[in-house]
């Protein structure tokens, strides 16, 4: 028994920030004063926080230490350790109230939320099967086995009404439906972890901080269709999930929870990790069984379905990462008690990733239903400089953005549709007067054309011509006609590209073109950026009043564009001027400026 | 998408030719071995020239055609040798709204390289990626394995600086 138990945030963004030199430093310190019996040290996935990171917890007492380095490390063993000082000057201050510390869940940023995918991260160490053992891991696993039939799984998950996190929403217990109706042979279990929307980072920490969490969900649909193998497609780019489900592999298979004759009861299921390469496409379903075949990953029509006909041409079923990690706690509680979060159609939970200009950036998980207001203002704490939010961007490349008037959005599949977005998997961005809504529009669309696999023509093609249109509306070259054009040709791709790559890829024009029309009539009208992002349509002027004629932008410029006398006023010829900013840089007075 | 030719002359060794026929033997005949070989064949060479795509083809008794459609389709095949230090500058919805194109510039700037490319003493590439997924530090750099957040421009230098010492 340990009087005390540190825990340290091992998830990628802490990591950055040094935390494994923290664990290993409080390791040297805590040995240094003899307390190595007494306290210890656990590195945990990541806590949702990123923003206050590399975070640090000390229990018995909750203390929450934020932005911690390796050279406070000794401060906290020191005072908190050994003298039972908290060292308050280290807590993230939200905690601080008077002179008593609050618990974390009172906090504005936690106390909204729900956690159930995310329930063991920050909370275990998820390189030990122990610790995820001792929080009823695995128990769900020897429920099914051992008392339920497939058909009971089918019906408490049909119950439970668990849809889809990974972006389309379908229900979980009908695809499982649909696979185990195949007659019996060869099938699959396939995890789409190509968690490839940018801006979304959940599943992400759910393998890094619950591994487990996503294997015994896996041979429990194993079970439910009649599945011995398991593929697990995780992106290369993140080398810490793929050790720690690497390591949580090996484990089960010693404890005899994958492999042959599982808990005794004979059924058999394995699981092996196929890493994806950098494609966005592969987070398709049938592009993701494509290249785990080994080929390029392009996109199959269906029908049929995957669970019909999937991998290896063998019935399949795929789900993402987050619904994984609830099924456990769905056959544990029940599918009532599921159904008790959220709303009627979309019920349980949601994780979102906040990033953007948000002042709490990080994991946050809320029961369906809650508004984008009490997301973004009540947990995330607003825009950090204090600046207007203009728009959320949610669904990543193919979903739309929100602008701030409909906040009051609930976030369900069905809302978020309604208004031109959809849930995607879960990255919510957001922006702040600062950034030009055709400039993020074209941003997607440079993504998509990247990343279009090329297989049909409205996706390949289409997705290119809608790029250069926005390239010309941000260059000032577009006419009023082409807003039209832009529509039409919009409408085109959603309609007939083959997979949902091509048929959601024009959702960002789209939706800015429906809430932020007057920002693409000033560029195309009135050739201006208003909020001065589009380079080609900048102006640099000298504001008479301030300029001193000290010839110093004169000298400067790399194109002869400024004319001037010294002592005298300076003007920029703005036929010459090619943009590159340095004159503004190089003022002493603040009289340059862009317009 | 990657670059479809190689520029630089093939200098492989033996060891690295040995390492990758054992590679390639413990893959043979496995479903869906191509990718996985890839992936490790490029771990020892650090890219994947034609001769040794030529190799894996034949080992596998997959056609030459098949093998560069898949490296050329995945963006983390490289055709070409990369620096010693690879920076890859996050472009994700979260990094570029937060700027990180002044981030990519004045790395370009300081190495005098364009994305793609690598600096003449072989020591650093750039490359624009996709989202590392590190959303909660916008705007983010990785080199090789380190990552790198809350970046501004001015951050840069130093940064460089001590892959450069090393």
């Amino acid at each position: 028994m340990y009087r005390s138990h540190i825990l340290v945030c091992g998830g990628t963004g802490c990591h950055s920030s040094r935390s494994a030199e923290i664990v290993e430093k409080m390791q040297e310190e805590l040995a240094a004063v003899g307390l190595t019996d007494e306290v210890q040290v656990v590195q945990t996935g990541c806590f949702g926080l990123c923003a206050l990171g590399p975070i640090v917890i000390v229990y018995p007492e909750g203390a929450f230490y934020s932005h911690i380095t390796p050279e406070d490390v000794k401060e906290i063993v020191d005072e908190h350790l050994l003298k039972g000082r908290i060292v308050k000057r280290l807590l993230y201050q939200e905690t601080l109230d008077g002179d008593n510390i609050k618990s974390l869940n009172e906090t504005s940023f936690y106390n909204k939320q729900k956690r159930i995918a995310l329930r063991n991260c920050g909370v275990i160490n998820p390189e030990s099967i122990d610790e995820y053992i001792g929080t009823d891991g695995y128990l769900a696993l020897a429920k099914v086995l051992t008392e339920m039939t497939p058909d009971d799984v089918i019906d408490v998950m049909l119950k439970s009404g668990l849809r889809g996190r990974g972006g389309a929403g379908f229900p979980t217990g009908m695809k499982w439906n649909f696979a185990k109706a195949q007659p019996k042979g060869q099938k699959y279990v396939c995890c789409n972890a190509d968690e490839g929307d940018p801006g979304a980072f959940m599943d992400r920490s759910i393998l890094e901080g619950d591994p487990h969490a996503v294997l015994e969900a896996m041979a429990i649909a194993g079970y439910t269709i009649g599945a011995n193998q398991g593929y697990i497609y995780v992106r290369a780019e993140y080398p810490i999930a793929v050790k720690r489900l690497q390591i949580a592999i090996n484990q089960a298979r010693e404890y005899g929870l994958l492999g042959k004759n599982i808990l005794n009861t004979g059924f058999d299921f394995d699981i092996d990790l196929r890493l994806g390469a950098g494609a966005f496409v592969c987070g398709e379903e049938t592009a993701l069984m494509t290249s785990i075949e080994g080929n390029r990953g392009e996109p199959r029509p269906r029908p049929p379905f995957p669970a019909v006909k999937g991998l290896f041409g063998k019935p399949t079923i795929l789900n993402n990462v987050e619904t994984y990690a609830n099924v456990p706690r769905i056959i544990l509680n029940g599918a009532d008690w599921f159904r008790s979060m959220g709303t009627e159609k979309s019920t349980g939970t949601k994780v979102f990733a906040l990033g953007g200009k948000i002042k709490n950036t990080g994991l946050v998980e809320v029961p369906m239903g809650t508004t984008m207001r009490e997301i973004i203002e009540d947990i995330g704490g607003g825009a950090p400089s204090g600046k207007k939010v203009k728009a959320a961007q949610t669904g990543g490349p193919s979903g739309g953005c929100i602008p701030a008037d409909l906040f009051d959005t609930p976030v369900d599949f069905e809302s978020l549709q309604a208004i031109g977005s959809m849930m995607g998997s879960g990255g919510l961005v957001v922006m702040d007067e600062d950034n030009c809504m055709v400039d993020i529009a074209k941003f997607f669309l440079d993504f998509t054309v990247g990343e279009s696999c090329g297989k049909c023509a409205p996706c390949r093609i289409g997705t290119r011509r809608i790029y250069e249109i926005l390239t010309k509306i941000t260059e000032g070259e577009a006419e009023m006609e082409d807003l039209d054009t832009l529509k039409e040709l919009c409408m085109h791709v959603k309609q007939n590209s083959l997979c949902a790559l091509g048929q959601t890829a024009p959702n960002p024009v789209l939706s800015t073109m429906q809430y932020f029309m007057d920002e693409y009539i000033a560029h195309v009208r009135d050739k201006k950026c208003p909020t001065g992002v589009c380079q080609k349509l900048l102006q640099y002027v000298i504001i008479p009043e301030k300029c001193t004629g000290c010839t110093l932008c004169k000298r400067n410029c790399p194109v002869e564009a400024i004319d001037g006398k010294v002592k005298e006023k300076h003007t920029i010829d703005t036929s010459k001027c090619i943009k590159c900013g340095v004159c503004m840089e190089k003022c002493r007075f603040g009289a340059i400026i862009k317009q | 998408m990657s670059s479809q030719t190689t520029a630089a002359v093939f200098t492989g060794t033996a060891e690295q030719k040995e390492a990758l026929m054992a590679l390639i033997d413990e893959h043979r005949g496995q479903p869906g071995a191509l990718m996985p070989v890839l992936q490790k064949a490029q771990d020892i060479y650090g890219y994947l020239p034609i001769e040794v795509q030529n190799a894996i083809a034949e080992g596998l008794g997959i056609s030459l055609a098949e093998v560069y459609g898949v490296v050329t389709f995945y963006a983390q095949f490289s055709l070409n040798p990369k620096g010693k230090y690879v920076i890859g500058v996050c472009m994700g919805t979260a990094c570029y709204v937060k700027n990180a194109q002044a981030v990519l510039d004045r790395c370009k700037k300081e190495l005098n390289i364009e994305v793609g490319e690598c600096t003449p003493d072989g020591l650093f590439s750039i490359q624009d990626t996709r989202c590392l997924g590190c959303c909660g530090l916008a705007p983010v750099m990785m080199i090789n394995d380190d990552v790198y957040g809350r970046l501004v421009p001015d951050d840069i230098p130093g940064i460089l600086a001590k892959y450069q010492q090393q």
